[in-house]
This record gives structure tokens, sequence and C-alpha cells, in this order.
């Protein structure tokens, strides 16, 4: 194990307490008054750490629970490394169950990945597994368990690797590994949600708030809104298939009632490193007061954008700096998606300091355009959040970068041919690299029973910030706000396209992808090294899945040009399509799965194949 | 659960059409739902009815087993049916389900008797459970049922229930009560507090009437062609 010393130390003020209670159950960062130590010189020889992965009793909120830990604690250790150092990890199992340990956005030899069955046979109890790689980047990470429903008990913990030169300064860091913890045995919640997939939504539409709706909207066109959906067997309240009705939300292990407190001297530029490692949850983040700057997204630079709010899909990291020049205490403010509750922290010139908790917002309802309708919006639908009916450009048009014009022109409505053409022109497939998808209506094949419906009209939603969001007067982060900080050298067209449509069926909680899990279709999907592809994801499911590509970056066109951000994973919003460029660059054997750790669980899942360099295929196209 | 399988080299890989990872949606889940489990103390007999569907099975292949009948706790009698069905998903939202059906009805003796069983479970439009169902028994005789019911959600827990059951019957089966034709409509509107979601203790109200050949038979026998009353009980699953 890899040890800090007292130097290392950034905070003056953090004084070296002895720590009690739960305090003593957490890794240094994730304690009130936290120590996370400076980036590390560079170093010759390799860095090593040794994680133990065991069943430890902790506390969560006060309450007794049985996790699964790494080095004692939930969230594990921070894995602290910088750009270019050569990395050991030896993993002991202690569980009476095989384990793994995947490094969640770094880029290693696909053995050192860490998906049993795939990558490596996972570990055994009682074995220990040495990682062995070399960084070749920098940025904030996560590693979690990818066995079983390990990531729900507990396995989960930072990475961090500093870069050579830090483009944005500052003064004082945190790690906020967000996450989401249940008393109860998480496959007896699998259980349930294949049994009743409604079983822990409470905030349906009842009765009792038809009425609360009627007089927002008015009798009647309440009362049609329900009829539609209900047409449709859909819901309009699943937002989230698990909710605060199990789940207790965490940022660094504290549940809200124990209040994490992080410690600033007013004026400090602080920095934040948001993860979320939860299983189930989509977390909304704001800081009341103080705007965030936000300057990574899946451990890569970006141009820095300020916002007041950002939501954060499962296992995308955001590093955000803030500036907060008031002598007071301020909350971090982490509402899951559904409204159902909440994690919170907060950061305080002083200990014991605490700013109001903010009240949860009202519950969302889905909308017609997550169900990819076009007309809908324009009839009976008032006091519905209905952003996405109108243009694009009219909603969040403060927030549109100005070089992305020729992508949000379109609406959902009308949209011109004509890329295509360009494509052509410029050598690749599709419309030219960089640019979001056209809409695009989706086609006969309906993927099947474990698929319950399609949208009619599939297109991309990056400029929206999603559902419950963007209509309470402050800025949020959306995905078109994302450039990358240096312009990508490799900016290949791609010379062909894989489109894979994301499928599931709420009623029978069957997730998929082209309305088979991987079980159906174990098939590799197959990629020649060094090729440039351009993978659309089409989103029919009435749900957010956020998406993870292992083993190499994912692009994201959403119409910077050069300036394409790279990521690990994307939260793809219903009915939405969306198109990422990969190249792969590494061989072997990587998976693709939606990162709702019960949605990969039930088959959301397939494996993609690099095959070996050849020259030839490295310098064609 | 994640099982490690042979770790192939990635050359291989190509050939392979096997998972290399087995995860929860192929193992294999048990459900038992008592959606109706209740008695009716004003009627005669004062029966105790039940109403299951249980299933075994992983995605879109189940077992499925019905039962439903009632007992009598005031004097010897009652009846029993009981279905086995191969279950397969065919739609979203949709089972096609084939198999057998045996019925028992206590009394003065104990007959019985068996059919085939040929139906659909699934939810309709505006989220109506149905379960149509087509029987042929060993005799020939040709019936069929519908059972339809909703949840309606007055808040998040109290949920009441209309729920209504038709059987018709293309021959007459005097030694069963069957007639041709409509035989018999129950509604019932059942008022459920989930304490938890697996456990709902409900009170509610049942009408029940026989019709046409079935009631002339029911009467011929000194039975009441309608009933109704009310009815306390608990619905379960696991």
């Amino acid at each position: 194990m890899k040890r800090f010393t007292r130097r290392d130390f950034l905070q003056t003020l953090a004084v070296l307490g002895i720590s009690t209670g739960i305090e003593a159950l957490l890794p240094a960062y994730a304690r009130s008054r936290p120590r996370v130590p400076a980036p590390r010189r560079p170093r010759r020889s390799p860095v090593t750490y040794d994680l133990t992965i065991a069943e430890t009793p902790i506390r969560i909120g006060g309450r007794k629970a049985k996790a699964t830990t790494i080095n004692g604690t939930v969230p594990g250790p921070l894995l602290r490394f910088r750009e270019g150092d050569e990395v050991i990890i030896r993993v002991t199992n202690r569980l009476k169950e095989d384990t793994s340990i995947h490094w969640h956005g770094v880029l290693v030899p696909f053995d050192m990945d860490g998906v049993p069955g795939v990558s490596f046979p996972g570990i055994k109890p009682g074995e220990t597994f040495t990682y062995r790689f070399r960084l070749r980047q920098h940025g904030t990470y996560w590693y979690h368990s990818h066995s079983g429903l390990q990531e729900q008990t507990g396995i989960y913990g930072p990475l961090i690797i500093d870069p050579a030169e830090e483009p944005y300064p500052y003064d004082r860091e945190y790690v906020i590994v967000l996450s989401d913890w249940t008393f109860e045995n998480p496959y007896r919640v699998l259980a349930r949600l294949r049994k009743y997939p409604g079983y822990y939504n409470f905030q349906r539409r009842t009765l009792a708030n038809l009425f609360e709706e009627a007089r927002e909207m008015g009798f009647w066109k309440a009362l049609k809104d329900r009829l539609s959906w209900g047409r449709m067997r859909m819901g309009a309240t699943d937002i989230v298939d698990i909710t605060g009705a199990t789940y207790t939300y965490l940022m660094n292990g504290h549940a809200p009632e124990d209040n994490w407190t992080a410690l600033f001297r007013p004026g400090e530029r602080v920095r934040l490193r948001f993860i979320n490692a939860a299983a189930g949850s989509i977390f909304d983040v704001r800081i009341p007061g103080l705007p965030m700057t936000v300057i990574q997204a899946d451990g890569q630079y970006v141009q820095a954008v300020t916002v007041d709010e950002f939501r954060i899909g499962i296992a995308e990291t955001y590093d955000v700096i803030v500036e907060p020049q008031e002598e007071r205490a301020y909350t971090i403010f982490a509402e899951s998606m559904d409204r159902s509750g909440y994690a919170r922290a907060t950061l305080a010139p002083r200990e014991g300091m605490e700013d109001p908790i903010p009240p949860l917002r009202k519950r969302p309802l889905r909308t017609h355009a997550d169900m990819g309708m076009v007309h809908e919006g324009h009839e009976g639908h008032a006091g519905m959040r209905h952003e996405a009916m109108a243009a694009p450009t009219e909603h969040q048009g403060h927030r549109m970068p100005a070089d992305t014009t020729g992508h949000h022109m379109r609406g959902g409505h009308d949209h011109h041919a004509g890329h295509a053409m360009m494509a052509g022109m410029m050598g690749g497939v599709g419309q030219p690299p960089g640019m979001p998808p056209e809409p695009k209506p989706h086609g006969d094949d309906t993927h099947g029973p474990g698929n319950a419906a399609v949208p009619m009209i599939t297109r991309s939603r990056l400029h929206e910030p999603g559902v419950g969001l963007g209509e309470d007067g402050w800025r949020v982060l959306v995905y078109t706000d994302l450039k990358s900080l240096h312009p990508r050298e490799d900016f290949r067209p791609p010379t062909r396209e894989i489109e894979l449509h994301l499928t599931g069926n709420m009623e029978r909680f069957l997730w998929g992808i082209d309305g088979k899990t991987y079980s159906e279709a174990p098939e590799s999907i197959r990629l020649r090294y060094g090729e440039r592809v351009r993978l659309v994801l089409v989103n029919d499911t009435m749900m957010e899945h956020p998406m993870h590509l292992h083993g190499m970056w994912m692009e994201l066109e959403n119409g910077h040009g050069r300036h394409i951000p790279r990521k690990h994973t994307i939260l793809v919003k219903p009915a939405e399509r969306l198109s990422v460029l990969i190249t792969p660059d590494e061989p072997g054997p990587w998976v693709f799965h939606c990162h709702i750790l019960y949605h990969m669980e039930m088959g959301m899942f397939r494996v993609f194949e690099v095959s070996e360099p050849e020259t030839a295929t490295r310098t064609s196209s | 659960m994640l099982t490690a399988l042979a770790v192939l080299p990635a050359r291989q890989l190509r050939a392979q059409a096997q998972p290399l990872v087995r995860f929860m949606n192929e193992h294999t889940l048990a459900f038992v739902l008592f959606d109706l489990l209740e008695t009716s103390p004003a009627l005669a007999g004062r029966p105790v009815q039940w109403d299951m569907d249980a299933w075994l099975g992983k995605m879109y292949n189940r077992l499925w087993i019905r039962s439903e009948g009632e007992l009598l706790t005031a004097q010897r009698g009652g009846e029993a049916e009981f279905q086995g069905l191969y279950s397969r998903v065919v739609a979203p939202y949709w089972d096609l389900q084939f198999g057998a059906r045996f019925d028992v009805a206590y009394g003065e003796q104990t007959r019985t008797r068996a059919h085939l069983a040929l139906g659909l479970e699934g939810l309709a439009p505006y989220w109506f459970e149905l379960e149509p169902t087509l029987f042929v028994s060993q005799d020939g005789d040709v019936s069929a049922s519908l059972v339809a019911s909703h949840d309606l959600f007055i808040t998040q827990r109290l949920i009441l229930q209309p729920r209504l059951e038709a059987l018709a019957a293309v021959q007459e089966v005097p030694e069963w009560g069957v007639g041709r034709g409509l035989n018999r409509v129950d509604f019932g509107l059942r008022l459920r507090f989930e304490l938890v979601r697996e456990f709902a203790p409900y009170i509610g109200f049942n009408w029940s009437r026989l019709y046409g050949s079935a009631a002339d038979l029911a009467r011929a026998e000194g039975e009441a062609t309608r009933t109704s009353g009310f009815v306390a009980g608990v619905r379960l699953w696991y």
C-alpha cells in the first residue's frame, strides 16, 4: 500500500485528528476534514498498490450494514498516479465468491481490463491478481468490481492520474464519489424488479395527484395526457428503476445526515472531482450560490464552461472548479434524477457549518419527446415539460456554442438533407465527422418482444439538459457544451458505421441491444485495428442509458469539429440518436454495456473485438 | 451473477458464438401471486376464495401454474381448478399459453374433469390485465373464460382494483352447472393497501350473476342466481 507523507497533504487546515466511528471506516479523502494528497512527482519505478477485497461491516447513516469493501472502506481508497507511471496493483480476494477490478476509463491492454470471462478469468476466493500496465493518459477516473452486483455493495473507488502540466491551476481539491446504497440484498432488488418493475416507484400518477395536475394544466388536459400514456402502456413517472424508497444516496460514503464536509478558505480555487459510482442512480449536482466551472469530463480536459447544475450519468466523471469568496457554508447537493432522494455534503470554511438543504424538486414526468413523438407537443400538454418539442435553438439558445450552428439550426420538425452528400465529398460515410446525426424515423424493425415500442423519430438531444432539468432559471450543462480543450489530431472521417439500438421492455424488465440480451446475441462485434468507425446509438426505450465502452474513447459528435470531446460513458436520452467516432487502437475483446448495473445484469451488454494490428489495415482509408 | 468462463485469446474470439459472461437474465426466477385470497362471510357456506398465479422461468419461456376456487368453511363443499401451462412471450405485452386444466368439485361426492387450455395473458392498452382462455374438456365440451382487471392508484399505496370474470360455454354440461352461452359474470371492486408491495390487505364487494341455462340449472338445484357480498382478504406475492 502506498502511504502518503504529511508533506503531501495540500491542506494546511486539515489538522490530523483521531478518526472515530464512521470516519475510521473511510479512506482519508472521504473523511470529514479530508486530505487529498497533492499531485505526485514523476516516478521512475512502478507505483504499487495492494487492494484487498473483503466483506466488512460498515455504517451507512448510522445504520449497520454489511458491505463488500476494498481495503475495508466504501468507497475504496484513492489510487493516485502520474501520467506515464508504470502501475502495479495487486488485488486479493477475501470474499467467498469471485471478484474483479475494472479500471473505468483507463486505457490498458485487454487482459488488464478486469472483466471476468472477457479479459481474464476473474479473481477466485483467496487468490491475488496482479494488474500491471503503463498509464498513457491523465484525468479523474474510478475503478470498480465487474463481478455480479458487487458494485452495488461497495466495490468502487476513485483513481486520479495527474498530468505532466495542469492547464487549470487550483489551490485545493476534493474527490466526491457519488453512490447509492441499499440495505437489501441487491439480488433481491433485481428479482423484485423482474417480477414487478414498478416496485420502487412511489411517485406514480395517482387519483390523488390528478387533482394537483388538474390545477396546473386543467382537468381534461391532465386526464387526456394520462390516458395517452395509458394507451401506450408506458409510465410517465418511470424515471429510474430503483429509487430513494430503498436507496440511501452517498457522497464519499456518507449519508446526507452525516454531512461530509470539505473545507476551503475564501478566495481559493477549489477543484471538485465528481465521480458517479452509483449502481442505479443518475444525479443532478449543484451548489446553490456557487457557480461551477466544468474543466474535465470523463477525465478529459474541456474548454471551461460555467454552469449552475450538471447531470452526471452513472460512471461519468466531471471535474469542476469553484471559487467561494464568502466566509459561509455551501451545500453540495446531488438529487437523484427522479427526485426521490439526494446525496449531500457541505463546503465550508470551518467544520460544523452548514447551509440550508434545498427542497427536492417535484418529480419530473416523461414527455412525448421521450417517446419520439413528433406532433403531440402542440396540443394538450400545457404545463408539461415538452421542451424537446420546441425547436432546440429557442430553448437552450443561450447555452449553444457558436460553432454548432450547422447542427442546432435543425429543429425537431424540419431537417435538411444534404449532409450525406457533403460527407460523400469528404470521403467518409454519413454526416461529416463531428456532426450529430440527422433526425431519422425509426425503421420497420421493432426488435421483437424484448422491446416494448419504438420511437416514431429519433434525433440528437445533445443540446437538451434532460428530463426534469432546464426550467429552474439557472444554467445546466448540456453535452453540446463539451469541447475538448485541445483539438484532436486524428480527425479522419469514419469509413463505416455501426448502428446499435438500445432496447427494453419495462413491463418485463428486459433490457438489451437491438432487442436481444447478450446471451441471445453473443457474437462479438468486430473492429479492425486502427480503423475509424462511427458508432450510432439509438435509444428506443423511455429511459436514459449510460453506455460505456471499454478499451477506447468514444468521441462524441456534438458539433465542435476537432474539439470533439472524448468520453468513456455517454448518457443516452430516450428517443435519442447520437453518434460517436471510435478508433480501436488496442487489440482484444472489449465490452460495451449499460452502466445501470441491473440493466447490464439483464444482458444489455455486447463484446467488441478489435483485431491484431496489420500495417495494411492501419493505413487504408 | 457473472461467471467467468474460459478466457480465449483475442484471435480465437472471432469464431466463438458462446457468451463469455453469464448474467442474471439467464437465471430462473419463481413468482407466486395470490391476487385474491379472501373470505365472504355473508355468503352461504362462508366460502374462502382464491385466485393464484405462479410462474417459473427466465425471460421468454415460463411454466405457469394457475389455481382458483372456493372452499366452504361452514359445510363440506367447494370447487377448485388448477392449470399447468407453458407460456411464451409472443409480443411485448402478451404471452401465449397452453396446457391443461383440472377441475375438482367437492360436495356429496367429489367429481373431477380435465380440459385442454389455450389462452393469452397480458396487458392491454390503458393498463388492463387480460386473461382470455379457451378450454376443451375431456368430453369435448368447449368453454371460454375472461378475466380482466385494472389497478387504479388512489395514492401510492392505496389501490382500487375493479375485476371482471366471465364464463361462457358452447355446450350444456348439467352435472357441472354449465349452460349454453354466457354462464356467469363476476364483478368485484377491491380496495387494497400495500403495506409493502408484496403484502396488501383489502376489502371489497363482489357481485355475481348466473345467466341463461346456467341460471336455470342453479334454480333447479335451489341455488341463488345472484349473489353479492363484502369480501375481505389479502393480496400476496413473492
